[in-house]
């Protein structure tokens, strides 16, 4: 075998494997959505948590909460900011969709993005879709 | 050349052991420091109780009364009505329904079902037309709480057996274990036969078992249940470890049943008839 092949085939391998990447020169990407905060989200600008952990962990925060709900009992949240929240994905002012309004942009925008399909909303209940 | 090959190996192996060890550090180290300070509490409304327990008084309930009381929890928890006529446009692909899969938390039901221990060829006729309010009697012995598999059932400290919906399998084995039928399956998603969802309180999904939760939700909110406010004044709850609580007086001054006592599993709920 020449030089000149080994050169050639390598070449094409290191094309091939990189076919994704240039797939995505080629062609335009989505962006992905930020979160946006509308409302009383906006206003209120202190969260549960710190943007990021937020981000990183709302999932595990959510799980906590349901089992202090549940089990414990336990309604009120007292953030490390001193905030207060009702530990609730939808009843009343002080819950998340109390705050976070807007279901669409603050929990589907992200899930969709990234094809999660959480299953809160088959029980749980969007205030604005149901009156 | 070997000497040095057997130094490429320990090196390559520790480096390794080392590639392998970072995520579990990682994950360790994640683990401790978690929301800071945080702090989850009760509303300092919350009325508590040590065994919250219940008490009917049956003479006070007639037919009227009853359906009142039923409605009263059924429309605040999202029960279904399987009688309650389908949006086709939002529901297109709804099934007619098994009448046999209805849905029910508190309801009326005839004394010799609802006692047929006491069930006696010569009682008293009146007996035979008293609704009866049925509903989950909070067992101090729960036997669904001990056929549970994942927990979903389960008893907390102030007596009350609760669901966690989250967990349930639908595997029904509470169902089975619960001697007073207290307990109905989903056999399939509730939400085209709720009229009026209110947003108080979640639905369920199809799969999950369901029964009286005590109205927890309210309790924590310092109100009391939404029977007990719908049943002018025939249903009261209170502490039943609280010898001066409403419950306990009631109970010294009348004369009380409770359903299937002799099965040993203590139920909360007691009749006054
Ligand atoms: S009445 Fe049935 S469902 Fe309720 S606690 Fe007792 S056994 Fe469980
Ligand atoms: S049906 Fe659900 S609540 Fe009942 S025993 Fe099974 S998992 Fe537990």
């Amino acid at each position: 075998m020449t030089k000149n092949m080994i050169m050639g085939g390598l070449a094409v391998f290191v094309l091939a494997v990189l076919s994704p990447f240039w797939f995505n020169m080629v062609t335009t990407t989505q962006a992905a959505p930020e979160p946006e905060l509308l409302g009383p989200a906006k206003q209120a600008k202190k969260c549960v948590l710190d943007t990021y952990d937020m981000r990183t962990s709302h999932m595990s925060l959510l799980d906590e909460w349901r089992d202090a709900v549940v089990r414990d009992a336990d309604r009120i949240y007292v953030a490390a900011n001193g905030h207060a929240f009702n530990m609730s994905l939808s009843t009343g002012e002080n819950s998340c969709l109390g705050c976070h309004e807007d279901k669409a942009k603050f929990c589907d925008a992200c899930h969709t993005y990234t094809s999660v399909d959480p299953y809160c909303w088959d029980c749980h209940t969007n205030p604005k879709e149901i009156e | 050349m070997e000497q040095s090959r057997r130094r490429f190996l320990k090196v390559a192996g520790i480096a390794a052991i080392g590639l392998g060890a970072a995520p579990a550090i990682n994950f360790a180290a994640s683990d401790s420091h978690g929301p800071g300070a945080a702090a989850k509490v009760k509303n300092e409304a919350a009325l508590h109780a040590e065994r919250w327990g219940m008490v009917i008084d049956i003479k006070k309930i007639d037919d009227t009364l009853a359906r009142k009381i039923s409605m009263a929890c059924h429309l605040h928890h999202n029960v279904p009505d399987f009688t309650h006529e389908v949006d086709t446009q939002l529901y297109p692909k709804t099934r007619p329904v098994n009448h046999k899969q209805e849905i029910k938390w508190i309801w009326k039901e005839k004394f010799h079902y609802a006692f047929p221990d006491k069930e006696d060829e010569f009682l008293n006729e009146k007996f035979h037309h008293l609704p009866f309010m049925v509903l989950c009697n909070h067992c101090k012995n729960a036997p669904c709480v001990q056929a549970c598999p994942t927990q979903a059932t389960f008893s907390r400290e102030d007596g009350i057996v609760m669901m966690d919906y989250h967990r349930c399998i639908g595997c029904r084995f509470c169902m089975a274990a619960c001697p007073y039928g207290s307990r109905s399956f989903n056999f399939r998603d509730p939400r085209p036969f709720i009229d009026e969802t209110h947003p108080d309180f979640p639905t369920r999904s199809k799969g999950v078992v369901e029964k009286c939760n005590f109205c927890a939700e309210r309790l924590a909110k310092g109100e009391q249940p939404h029977c007990v406010e719908a049943s002018e004044g025939a249903i009261v709850v209170g502490d039943l470890e609280d010898p001066e609580s409403d419950v306990r007086k009631l109970l010294k001054e009348h004369y009380t049943i409770r359903r299937k006592q002799s099965l040993g599993t203590e139920p909360s709920v007691y009749y006054i008839v």
